[in-house]
């Protein structure tokens, strides 16, 4: 159960925030349609950092970077 | 040795017998001469009471009856209170005679891997297998009536969490509880001391149980908190732990919660778990008798118990000679001491020496059964055999330091050949690792500031025992629990399953209740050894929470029945239960169904109100849908992103369907979409995808449009919505309002009974329509004018059963019915209605080939029954029986205007198939209708009806 330090309202266990993709996986709406569908279905899934957007109860979209293998959390920015 | 007899009834197998305050279970039982407790697993083989603690792999009972039973109990980690009733499990007609026991004699014909052997054939084959399985080889029975108990939940911080009670783990806890932090200790024992529970040690100038006491005294005295008969059962990232504490003993009825269920976010974690015994391997070593030296100890030591009358003691270290002095100051003859060492040496064997036979290089190689316990055994001693008379043996294979915690999160190991095991390396977490569990095990060394008199101290690592190499026929196990011997870790490494975890899954080495947590390294040794490598390169399995099993009602804790979910009620509910509503769940929401007259079933109710909106007028409740109010100057854009119809034309006033996709192209979510001012807009959406939504947009203005000059609010609990439908909807709102209402699809603001209303005219059911909105609060007083307007003109209210049955006449989709997820706009022929142009959610998706080539695709149908006979929701639709479905029936419904019944599907090429005749065929419901293949809609195709 990760804590996560929330910008706004400080560190918050992880049962408190909705995990929602990876940065990577990102569909902008003027992305090609091979680009889209890339993002979608076939992501790199590398071990080592990962930027990654969670949201908090309180609103705020985040963006979290974390190790993919200690877990560990070394950024949370608001987005 | 105990002078009195106990004072505490209980019985076994329906058997009466009284124990001492504090006994274990296992220990009343010694006490009282029973040595067979249970039957193993899968061989029936007749079982004793093996250790002293949560890893008894043996001694599993149930505890408790009826509703307040719990199985699997392990009979050394109950503690008994007036009352106790356990029982014997998996053994048929009972324990003495258990007919399962011939598979004890046939297992040369349940080989490791019997299941995966068994099971390759026919499925029909299986079934039979698994029914003669389930009854041949098992553990307890839950009750099959709910669980009475309570449980609760609760939170809490620290500086420090100490797990594990013992001279480490006190020490540790009071050091920092008076350098003022905040302090948890956590104890699994109904008693504080560890291992000092079953030493003869004084610290301090008090006994070791007495030192343990006022330690938890100065600890609470310090601001700590102690928490005794709780287990720390699961470490997760961040310092995050989970802990049960059990407030009654297993099958103890009880006043509050039977169990807690501690959340613990803590800055520091110090793990004080100390070692487990290890079994030594030879034959019939499972045999009640045979037991750990520390478990002999304990029943000697801390509950004052022979455990048998005479005693051989095996070990390969000198841990195990405390236990022959114990035994033999409470009149145990020691027969022999058994030392695997060829020649050991140092002040305690000395002092063993003087007192009992001490025989070096010796090991047992086969435990004697008679009748069903221990009478003696062959051992081998120096290279020769040798036997020995004996109703207890006492062994020890060397100790495992409890690693569980240490592992959970993320701990590495460092291996170290004297034990011939591990200790734990460094924490990921910052946790450390003290006392016996980090090697440590003279007592002098824990507790460096205190005064310790330990005269039998061992000053070495506990050796391991040694390997067994078959030396003679029979069953060496080493998992008690599983049943799993040193023949079945060769048959599996014959059969390719080299690796650990491959030969766990093949022989279910440690895959029991007890997780392994005394053989596992013994099996480790032996699978090393068969492979001719060293230990650490035969692999370790991952230690998974939690640490011992957690009752599923203290996961659960409050959350049950009502309470496992919030009940969402309408603004309105009074108002619909003084009209008799019928209540049905839909997602968190409680809706009305019907609302049924003296008499009438469900389905004629719903009938009757649906005919009254075709005929009259109908006033529904329809508060529980998503409404969103997007403002600013960007609102288009975000408008735009979310939903895929046209928009951008819209007049201020006007408004009209749409839907919104996922990314893939998928219809995510369906409503309206309003133009309240040039820069204003108001979106609904489904009841059940309200949440999504709010979401959704969110996610699309912060993330994806990067914060535009726009704001959305979900404004869905701001306003109760009322929707009122017929032919006579629009002339009684008209006079409510005092004004001429909006023509289809549009809107305006009036009063209704002194209230502030908008109106949108929009419907689902096929009849001019329209959806008042009202602020929640003033609610009743407009829903009351409706209502009686409504029963003026002849008709009244309808429930969610009537609303289904007009929108499926209707042919309009509803999400989670016909809108599924797989399915695109086109399927739901709604294709035409995108904008061309592209730029919202989704229409990258749609461009790809199996999408945009609509070949093959499930689209939706209309489907009429041909002889009336209802047609089954969740049918197949077939062209004939046994054949691959062509689709499905996704909503079904009895005709409104006239007579028969109805049906939405999805069908393969649907929209190419009007006038086919089909099966909507559910064996499972023993229904089959014959269907004629149609468009979607019912009841006024051309949409005449929507105008005045
Ligand atoms: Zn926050």
């Amino acid at each position: 159960m990760l804590l996560i330090p929330c910008p706004h309202c400080g560190p918050r266990n992880q049962e408190e925030f909705a995990y929602e993709r990876t940065l990577d996986s990102v569909v902008r709406l003027d992305d090609a349609p091979d680009a889209a569908v890339t993002a979608l279905y076939t992501r790199a899934n590398l071990r080592g950092t990962d930027h990654e957007i969670w949201s908090h109860l309180c609103g705020q979209w985040l963006r979290l970077t974390r190790d993919r293998m200690s877990h560990a959390i070394s950024a949370v920015e608001p987005l | 040795m105990r002078e009195h007899a106990g004072t505490v009834p209980f019985t076994f197998d329906g058997k009466a017998y009284a124990g001492h305050p504090g006994d274990t279970l296992a220990a009343a039982l010694v006490a009282a001469g029973v040595k067979l407790v249970a039957r193993s697993f899968k061989l029936h083989r007749p079982r004793g009471i093996m250790a002293a603690g949560v890893e008894e792999a043996s001694a599993l009972v149930t505890v408790g009856y009826g509703a307040h039973a719990e199985p699997n109990v392990r009979a050394t980690d109950v503690f008994l209170y007036p009352g106790l009733v356990a029982t014997s499990q998996n053994a048929w007609p009972s324990l003495r005679h258990d007919i399962g026991a011939v598979n004890s004699l046939a297992a040369s014909l349940i080989p490791a891997g019997f299941y995966y052997k068994t099971f390759f054939g026919p499925p029909s084959r299986w079934m039979i297998y698994e029914h003669f399985i389930r009854k041949a080889a098992g553990l307890g029975q839950p009750p099959r009536v709910a669980d009475p108990d309570h449980y609760a939940h609760r939170s809490a911080f620290c500086d420090v969490l100490v797990v594990g009670g013992g001279p480490a783990g006190l020490a540790a806890a009071l050091h920092a509880a008076e350098a003022g932090k905040r302090v948890i200790l956590i104890e699994q024992d109904i008693a504080p001391g560890g291992s000092l529970l079953r030493e003869a040690v004084t610290i301090d100038g008090a006994p070791g149980d007495q030192w343990a006491q006022t330690m938890v005294a100065r600890i609470r005295a310090a601001g700590g908190r102690v928490l005794l008969r709780t287990t720390a059962a699961g470490y997760w990232d961040d310092n995050f732990l989970f802990a049960v504490e059990r407030r009654v003993e297993p099958g103890q009825p009880g006043q509050g919660p039977a169990q807690v269920l501690w959340k613990l976010r803590c800055a520091e974690v110090v793990l004080a778990t100390g070692t487990i015994e290890r079994p030594l391997v030879f034959v019939n070593n499972d045999l009640p008798g045979v037991m750990l030296a520390g478990a002999a100890r304990a029943l000697a030591l801390r509950h004052g118990v022979a455990p048998g009358r005479r005693a051989v003691i095996a070990t390969s270290h000198d841990d195990a000679y405390r236990t022959a002095f114990a035994l033999a100051d409470l009149g145990v003859e020691i027969v022999a001491i058994l030392d695997s060492r060829t020649a050991p040496a140092g002040p305690v064997i000395d002092a063993a020496r003087a007192r009992f036979a001490v025989f070096a290089d010796a090991r047992p190689l086969r435990a004697i059964r008679s009748r069903n316990a221990l009478a003696g055994l062959d051992a081998l001693v120096a290279g020769v055999r040798q036997r020995f008379d004996a109703d207890c043996l006492a062994m020890s294979g060397g100790a495992s330091p409890v690693l569980h915690l240490h592992r959970q999160a993320g701990g590495a190991l460092a291996y170290d050949a004297a034990r011939g095991g591990f200790l734990p390396g460094a924490g990921r977490q910052g946790n450390t690792t003290i006392g016996a569990a980090a090697g440590i095990h003279a007592l002098a060394s824990i507790l460096d500031q205190a005064d310790v008199v330990d005269p039998l101290g061992a000053a070495t690592a506990p050796a391991p025992g040694p390997i067994w190499r078959d030396d003679v026929p029979g069953k060496a196990f080493v998992d008690f629990q599983n049943d799993v011997t040193t023949g079945d870790l060769a048959l599996a490494q014959r059969e390719g399953y080299t690796s650990v975890e491959h030969t766990k899954r093949y022989t279910t080495l440690g895959m029991g209740t007890d997780q392994g947590k005394t053989g596992a390294m013994v099996a480790l040794a032996q699978i090393a050894d068969l492979r001719g490598v060293a230990l650490p390169e035969a692999g370790l399995t991952t230690f998974r929470p939690p640490y011992t099993p957690v009752t599923m009602g203290a996961f659960a804790g409050p959350a049950r029945g009502d309470h496992a979910a919030p009940i969402r009620r309408l603004p309105l509910a009074a108002a619909h239960d003084a009209l008799g509503a019928l209540w049905v769940p839909a997602g968190a929401w409680m809706r009305p169904r019907a609302y049924p007259e003296a008499g009438e079933s469900i389905g004629q109710a719903s009938l009757r109100e649906a005919r009254m909106v075709r005929a009259s007028v109908g006033v529904v409740d329809v508060s529980s849908l998503g409404k969103f109010e997007i403002a600013g100057p960007d609102a288009l854009a975000l408008v735009a992103a979310v939903c895929a119809t046209p928009m951008a034309k819209l007049a201020v006033g006007r408004g009209r369907y749409t839907v919104m996709l996922r990314e893939d192209g998928m219809v995510m979510d369906d409503g309206t979409l309003w133009r309240l001012a040039e820069d204003r807009w108001l979106i609904t959406s489904s009841s059940g995808g309200a949440a999504r939504m709010s979401r959704h947009m969110t996610y699309v203005a912060d993330v994806l449009l990067g914060h535009p000059r726009a704001a959305v609010v979900d404004v869905g609990e701001h306003w109760a919505g009322l929707a009122i439908a017929g032919p006579r909807s629009a002339a009684l709102l008209a006079d409510l309002i005092g004004a001429p209402v909006p023509s289809h699809m549009g809107l305006c603001h009036g009063t209704i009974a002194g209230a502030p209303v908008r109106v949108l005219a929009a419907s689902y059911s096929g009849e001019r329509a329209f959806e008042v909105h009202v602020p929640g609060h003033l609610a009743h007083a407009v829903f009351a004018a409706l209502v009686d307007a409504a029963q003026a003109a002849g008709g009244g209210v309808y429930g969610l059963d009537a609303m289904d049955h007009l929108r499926v006449e209707k042919g309009h989709v509803v999400i989670g019915a016909e809108a599924d997820g797989r399915a695109s706009p086109a399927d739901l022929g709604m294709g035409g209605m995108l904008r061309k142009a592209g730029g919202f959610i989704g229409w990258q998706g749609l461009t790809r080939p199996a999408l945009a080539d609509q070949a093959g695709r499930r689209q939706l149908v209309g489907l009429t029954s041909i002889d009336g006979a209802g047609i089954c929701e969740g049918a197949m639709l077939v062209v004939q029986q046994g054949e691959e479905p062509a689709g499905h029936v996704t909503t079904a419904a009895p005709r409104v205007a006239g007579q028969g019944a109805i049906a939405l599907g999805l069908l393969t090429d649907g929209a190419a198939r009007h006038g086919e005749v089909l099966l909507a065929w559910s064996p499972t419901r023993h229904s089959m209708v014959q269907v004629r293949v149609g468009p979607a809609v019912f009841h006024d195709p051309e949409g005449a009806l929507y105008h005045d």
